[in-house]
């Protein structure tokens, strides 16, 4: 009987992840079936743009500055090594656009909105406001989840754009006055190799991890368990689920878009 | 007419609900006592839907509810939550009049305004209060705009859990009054959960006592007190001592 536990447990474990994955897609499918059925609530979407993209802003743009300077430091002083300090600006531009401003972007985003949507949803669960919606004929799927996934899915690539910006701006400043690059210099490499490609890809990431990020903080939400304790609990499974689920679809998206 | 047959409900091991059944027919107030815990608020979700039952039948009118259409079955419904469960994103009016402002009932917002603020006034609350927030009010106002939104789109078939729990004796008696008058005068299907007895007598036609997962006892309110049933007394009358146990 011992020996055979750990297969069993491990059986177990599998059988319950594949299952809970498999409620999730259900989930994502019945948001997207939603998104096209009548009615659509504007005033819940457009609440949601402004609480999930503009209250944003200061966060994803933060990082992407702290960052982008980062960024230049690292390259300039790795590439000494290869005498390469002039690639500085365009693979700022590059590692911005491509890979750190969708993905930390992203990642600020799951922090700061998975976690509140999984914890509004889930007290509105636990207090009996979801079954409320229900009897008053509203579905909690149209009236909640269908208008912050949509909202997410715009607002973060916008997002992730704008970050874009600082990050080559943080690049920039560091690079002129901490590194000694010639200001049109600069701006001009950034500029000649920076491909559009780069950024709408970056972008495409932002929709997807936008969408995955409310989707999260709504499903958690939606089957948050009871008490104060099940919301929090809902909470952080909400912001590791999206967490996960950014840098693992990151990875993919990757594989898809670059590896021809 | 409302019809049960032998409805089943547990959560794990928690056989809450063991074959309940129950008839409430049209335009009559029926009053589900029992102990807390047994599993009043748990049927009323049953018969809304919010919660499956294991097994069992419940009609209304004849039809099977879990094969109607949902959204024209509830369009008749209303329901106080013994939590009141007020959405906090909105204000107080806006809560009252949710059902008037979208769907199939929707009228002009001004017009949906004063529905609810005339809602506000039937349960003693003021107009001033249509623009404040659920957090700000008490508990016990907030349940009774959970009332008011019950009744705003005056639907047929209206559920109160616990309507007077967390009110004075005075405003008990002003919403024992409304739910009385609601049921006489619009002909309302009422099913209200309620441990005061004074709200009993007030509200009942017929009452039911719910106890060990089953119908233990129903008939008319003025048949309560000569029932014969030991524990439908020992309720009744809040003994200690009798056939319910009480765990000390
Ligand atoms: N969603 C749920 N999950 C698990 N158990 C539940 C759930 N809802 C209710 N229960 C259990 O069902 C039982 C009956 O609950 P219910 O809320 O119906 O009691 P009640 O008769 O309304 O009591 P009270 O008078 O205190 O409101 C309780 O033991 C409760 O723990
Ligand atoms: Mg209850």
């Amino acid at each position: 009987m011992s020996l055979t536990t750990p297969v069993a447990t491990t059986g177990r474990i599998t059988l319950g992840l594949l299952a809970a994955v498999g409620r999730v897609a259900m989930f994502a499918a019945s948001t997207v079936a939603n998104l096209f059925r009548p009615p659509f609530y504007w005033r819940e979407f457009l609440s949601s743009l402004i609480q999930i993209g503009y209250f944003s802003l200061p966060v994803v743009g933060m990082t992407a500055f702290f960052t982008g300077g980062a960024l230049a430091l690292q390259i300039y002083s790795g590439g000494a090594r290869f005498n390469a300090e002039s690639v500085v600006p365009s693979i700022v531009a590059i590692g911005m656009t491509r890979e750190l401003g969708p993905v930390l972007g992203g990642l600020m985003v799951a922090a700061r909105v998975a976690s509140s949507i999984a914890a509004e949803i889930g007290t509105m669960k636990v207090t009996e406001q979801i079954d409320a919606l229900v009897t008053l004929s509203t579905s909690p799927m149209k009236y909640l989840t269908v208008p912050r996934v949509l909202a997410a899915t715009i607002a973060v690539p916008v997002l992730v754009g704008i970050g874009d910006a600082i990050g080559i701006m943080g690049g920039f400043i560091v690079g002129v006055n901490r590194l000694g690059f010639n200001e049109a210099a600069y701006l001009t490499n950034t500029y000649d190799y920076l491909q559009s490609w780069d950024v709408v890809s970056g972008m495409i990431k932002g929709a997807v991890f936008g969408f995955l990020v409310a989707l999260a903080g709504c499903y958690y939400g939606m089957t948050s368990g009871r008490g104060a304790q099940g919301v929090g609990r809902a909470t952080k499974a909400a912001v590791v689920a999206a967490s996960v689920l950014i840098l693992a679809s990151n990875y993919l998206l990757t594989e898809m878009f670059f590896s021809s | 007419m409302i019809q049960l047959t032998q409805v089943q409900k547990a959560f794990g091991s928690n056989r809450v609900l063991q074959g309940v059944d129950l008839t409430v027919p049209t335009g009559e107030s029926m009053v589900i006592i029992g102990g807390s815990g047994t599993g009043k608020s748990v049927l009323l979700k049953c018969i809304l839907g919010l919660v499956t039952p294991d097994s069992g039948r419940i009609e209304i009118d004849g039809q099977d509810v879990a094969q109607t259409d949902r959204d024209a079955f509830l369009a008749r419904f209303g329901m106080l939550f013994q939590g009141a469960a007020l959405f906090d994103s909105l204000t107080v009016w806006q809560n009252v009049a949710f059902r008037l402002l979208r769907g199939a009932q929707k009228k002009p917002k001004a017009e949906a305004r004063e529905i609810a603020i005339e809602k506000l006034r039937r349960v003693g609350l003021k107009p001033e209060v249509a623009d404040l927030f659920p957090a700000e009010l008490s508990g016990g106002m907030q349940k009774r705009v959970g009332l008011a939104r019950a009744i705003a789109a005056e639907p047929e078939i209206i559920f109160f859990d616990e309507p007077t729990t967390g009110l004075d004796p005075i405003m008990a008696g002003v919403i024992n009054e409304l739910i009385r008058e609601i049921v006489v005068e619009m002909g309302v299907t009422a099913m209200t959960i309620t441990h005061d007895m004074t709200s009993v007598r007030a509200i009942a036609d017929r009452v039911a006592m719910l106890y060990g997962g089953l119908i233990r006892w129903t008939g008319p309110v003025a048949e309560m007190d000569a029932s014969g049933d030991p524990y439908v007394d020992q309720f009744i009358h809040g003994r200690a001592e009798g056939p319910i146990e009480s765990v000390r």
